[in-house]
C-alpha cells in the first residue's frame, strides 16, 4: 500500500462521511464496561495469586516438613508398625550425608507450657529450634530483635523468641525485647519478636502464637531428645523431589524401614504443593479471563452492530464512493479503523475506569477485615494489560471486519439509480 | 462483423480520437432459474466531442449499456475501449481507477455526499486521484466558479437547490478531467427552468470540447445532442445525427 493510499484512508476515516457520533458513544461505553470487567477479573485473580503466594513464603520457601512414623512392612528382621524415632545426633548426621539441602533443622514442641510476664500468665507452645530455623521457617524478627544465633545455641542459653499475637498478650504496647518472662516458671530473656506476616499452612500452630528458644536449651530443659520433625530446605525446588527420595534412603538405613515404605515417614513438600497452588491460581485466572473476554465481546457485538448500521445506512454514500473510483479496500479499511478506533477509546476509558476503582479499594484498610487481607489487593499487571489490549484488538478488528466485507460488496451500478 | 480499425493498436493515449469503441458487447444476467439477455450484441462508437444520447423506453437495456460505459458493470462478452484502453477483461480495482481517471458521472437524483460541503464532494475524486491537496482546493474552486457557485463552497448538499445540487454534480465529474461525462436522466428530478439551465451546461461543456453522453427520456435533452442512439429489446434501433 502506497503512502497516497493510507493518506486517502486516513482521509475518509476522519471524514465526517463515515462517522456516526451518538450510537458510537452507547457502544463505546459497552466496551469500557468489559474491559472494566476484563481488568478488574484479572486484577484480583493476580491479587489473590500474589496474596496465596506470599502466605505460602509464609511458613518458609523451598521446604519440607518430615515427621516420624510407624513402618508398614518387615523390614531386615524387624517387624511391621516398629515406631521411627528421630533424635538430635540424626540432625547433624542427615546434614553431613546430604549435602543437597540448603539447610537441615529439627524442631521439639510443648504444648501447654506457661508463659509469664510480671503478674500475667498465659498458656502457650514452645519450640525446640535450630538457630537456622529462622531463615529456613522465615521467623523474622520485629525492628530491634533478632532471632536465636548459633552461640545461643552452643552456651544453651535461656533466650526466647516469641510470635506477635502471644507477644502482644503477654506485653500489650510494651516493648517485649529484653524483658525477662518465666517458661514453666524458668526465667528466659526475650531476644525478639516475630514480624508480622501472612501464613497460609501451617503445623502444631501458626507462627504468631508459638515462641521459640535454642534446641540446646529445651533438650537440657526438659530432658528430651526425640525429636519431633525435621525441617529441610532446598536451594532450587527442583532438587526438592530428589533429595527427599535420598533422605529416606538415609534415614531408612540408619532408623531401620524400607525407603519405599511411604507409611515410615511423613513428609510435607511444599515445593509440590506449591504447584498445585500455582495450578491453580492459574486456572482461576485462565477462567477469570474467560468471563472478562465473553463480557468483552459483548461489547464487540455492539460494535459490528453498528458498523453494521452504519453500512446499510451508507449503502449509498459507498456507492457514490465507488463510482467516483474508489477502490473496495479505502472503504474497508476506514471501517475498520473506525471500528478499532471506538474500540480502543472504550478500552482506554475501562482502563481509566478500573484504575480508579482499584486506587479507591487500595484505600479501604485492610486491617483486621480477614476477607478482604484474605483477597489480596487487586493488581494491573503489565500481562494483564498486554492481554487485554490485544482482546480489544482482535474484537475491534473482528467487529469491523464483516462489515466492512459487507461494505466491499456493495455493487455502485445498483445502488445509484434507485431512491 | 465489424472490426474497429484502430484495435489492431492501442496507443493507450486517446484512442485516435474515439473515445468509445463497443463490438459485440452483451449483457446476460443469470439469477439462477431464468437468463434475462439485457444487452444482445452492441456495436458503438462514440468519437471524442461528441454529444450522443442514448434513448429508448424502460428495460430497453439502456441502464445497462450506461453502467457498462461508465464501468460499473462488466459486459457478459465482447470488447470495450475506453479511450483506447481494452477494459473488458479488468478487475473490480482497475474498473475503480478507469472510473476515477476517465469517467465522470451525473446521476438522476445527484448522489453527492450530504455530510459534507460542496467543495468537499468536489474534491473526493481528486483525493481518490491522488491529486495534491493545494492543487486540489484550486481545482474544485475554479469549477465551482465556472458552474457559478463561487459563492456556494461550503453549502451542504441539502442547502443547495436541485439545479444547484446537479450543477455541483457536475462539477464534481469534471474534477478529474474525464475522457467521458456519462449523464443519467440528468434533469428527471428538476423542474423545467432549471432542467433547461442544466441542459444550457452540457451543451456548453460540449463546445468547449468535452464528450458527453446522456441516456434520457427527456427528448427536449436529446435533440440538444449531436446524434440520438435509440435502444429497443437489448439492440440499437436507429443511430442518427441531429443537425
Amino acid at each position: 500500500m502506497t503512502r497516497e493510499e493510507v493518506k486517502i484512508i486516513l482521509t475518509l476515516f476522519f471524514s465526517a462521511a463515515f462517522l456516526r457520533k451518538k450510537r458510537a458513544v452507547l457502544t463505546i461505553a459497552a466496551i469500557a464496561w468489559g474491559t472494566v470487567a476484563i481488568l478488574l477479573l484479572l486484577a484480583f485473580g493476580e491479587g489473590l495469586q500474589n496474596r496465596l503466594l506470599t502466605a505460602r513464603k509464609g511458613m518458609g520457601e523451598n521446604i519440607s516438613v518430615v515427621w516420624p512414623g510407624q513402618t508398614s512392612e518387615a523390614y531386615k528382621g524387624l517387624k511391621e508398625g516398629k515406631q521411627i524415632i528421630f533424635r538430635v545426633d540424626d540432625i547433624a548426621f542427615l546434614r553431613e550425608r546430604l549435602p543437597e539441602f540448603e539447610g537441615i533443622v529439627g524442631e521439639m514442641t510443648n504444648w501447654g507450657t506457661t508463659l509469664s510476664y510480671g503478674k500475667k500468665t498465659i498458656t502457650a507452645f514452645v519450640t525446640g529450634a535450630n538457630w537456622q530455623y529462622g531463615d529456613i521457617r522465615n521467623q523474622i524478627p520485629d525492628k530491634g530483635g533478632r532471632f536465636i544465633n548459633p552461640q545461643d545455641e552452643e552456651e544453651r542459653k535461656r533466650v526466647i523468641f516469641i510470635g506477635y499475637e502471644r507477644a502482644e498478650e503477654l506485653f500489650g504496647k510494651e516493648d517485649p525485647v529484653g524483658k525477662e518472662v518465666l517458661l514453666n516458671g524458668t526465667p528466659y530473656t526475650v531476644i525478639g519478636i516475630l514480624k508480622k506476616k501472612l501464613q497460609m499452612g501451617n503445623y502444631s500452630g501458626p507462627d504468631s502464637y508459638r515462641s521459640v528458644i535454642p534446641l540446646s536449651t529445651f533438650v537440657s530443659q526438659y530432658g528430651r531428645q526425640e525429636l519431633d520433625n525435621l525441617v529441610l530446605k532446598v536451594g532450587d525446588p527442583k532438587t526438592m523431589e530428589g533429595g527427599l527420595v535420598r533422605l529416606k534412603q538415609t534415614l531408612g538405613g540408619k532408623c531401620g524401614f524400607n525407603p519405599e515404605d511411604t507409611k515410615a515417614l511423613h513428609i510435607w513438600d511444599t515445593v509440590n504443593s506449591s504447584k498445585y497452588m500455582v495450578n491453580f491460581t492459574r486456572g482461576l485466572n485462565i477462567f477469570l479471563g474467560i468471563i472478562g473476554v465473553l463480557t468483552l465481546l459483548v461489547g464487540g457485538t455492539g460494535i459490528a452492530n453498528i458498523m453494521y448500521a452504519v453500512v446499510k445506512e451508507k449503502t449509498k454514500e459507498i456507492g457514490i464512493l465507488m463510482a467516483i473510483g474508489a477502490r473496495s479496500r479505502w472503504i474497508t479499511l476506514p471501517f475498520m479503523l473506525q471500528s478499532l478506533f471506538y474500540t480502543l477509546l472504550g478500552g482506554a476509558f475501562g482502563l481509566l475506569i478500573s484504575s480508579a476503582i482499584i486506587f479507591v479499594i487500595s484505600l479501604i484498610p485492610t486491617e483486621g477485615n480477614e476477607a478482604i487481607e484474605f483477597l489480596g489487593k487487586p493488581t494491573l499487571s503489565v500481562p494483564i494489560g498486554i492481554f487485554t489490549a490485544l482482546v480489544l484488538g482482535a474484537i475491534g478488528l473482528l467487529a469491523g471486519h464483516f462489515p466492512a466485507k459487507r461494505a466491499a460488496q456493495i455493487e455502485p451500478a445498483e445502488t445509484l439509480r434507485y431512491e | 462483423m465489424n472490426i474497429p480499425f484502430f484495435r489492431k493498436k492501442n496507443n493507450g493515449g486517446d484512442g485516435n480520437g474515439i473515445a468509445i469503441s463497443m463490438d459485440n458487447i452483451t449483457k446476460v444476467y443469470d439469477t439462477g432459474k431464468i437468463k434475462v439477455d439485457a444487452l444482445k450484441g452492441i456495436d458503438l462508437s462514440v468519437k471524442n466531442g461528441e454529444f450522443v444520447a442514448i434513448v429508448g423506453p424502460s428495460g430497453s437495456g439502456k441502464s445497462t449499456l450506461m453502467n457498462i460505459i461508465g464501468c460499473l458493470d462488466k459486459s457478459t462478452d465482447g470488447k470495450y475501449e475506453l479511450s483506447g484502453e481494452l477494459v473488458s477483461g479488468f478487475d473490480k480495482e482497475r474498473l475503480a481507477d478507469i472510473r476515477n481517471r476517465k469517467i465522470g458521472f451525473v446521476f438522476q437524483n445527484f448522489n453527492l455526499l450530504p455530510q459534507i460541503t460542496a467543495l468537499d464532494n468536489i474534491e473526493m475524486p481528486m483525493i481518490f486521484g491522488r491529486v495534491p491537496s493545494s492543487e486540489r482546493k484550486q481545482k474544485a474552486r475554479e469549477l465551482l466558479a465556472k458552474m457559478g457557485l463561487s459563492d456556494k463552497e461550503a453549502a451542504k448538499p441539502t442547502e443547495l437547490s436541485g439545479g444547484q445540487t446537479q450543477r455541483v454534480a457536475i462539477a464534481r465529474a469534471l474534477a478529474m478531467d474525464p475522457k467521458v461525462l456519462l449523464a443519467d436522466e440528468p434533469t428527471g428530478n428538476l423542474d423545467s427552468t432549471s432542467g433547461s439551465d442544466i441542459l444550457s451546461v452540457f451543451s456548453e461543456l460540449n463546445d468547449q470540447g468535452s464528450t458527453i453522453i446522456v441516456v434520457t427520456h427527456d427528448m427536449a435533452l436529446a435533440r440538444r445532442a449531436n446524434r440520438i442512439i435509440e435502444i429497443r429489446d437489448g439492440r440499437i434501433v436507429s443511430d442518427q445525427k441531429t443537425n
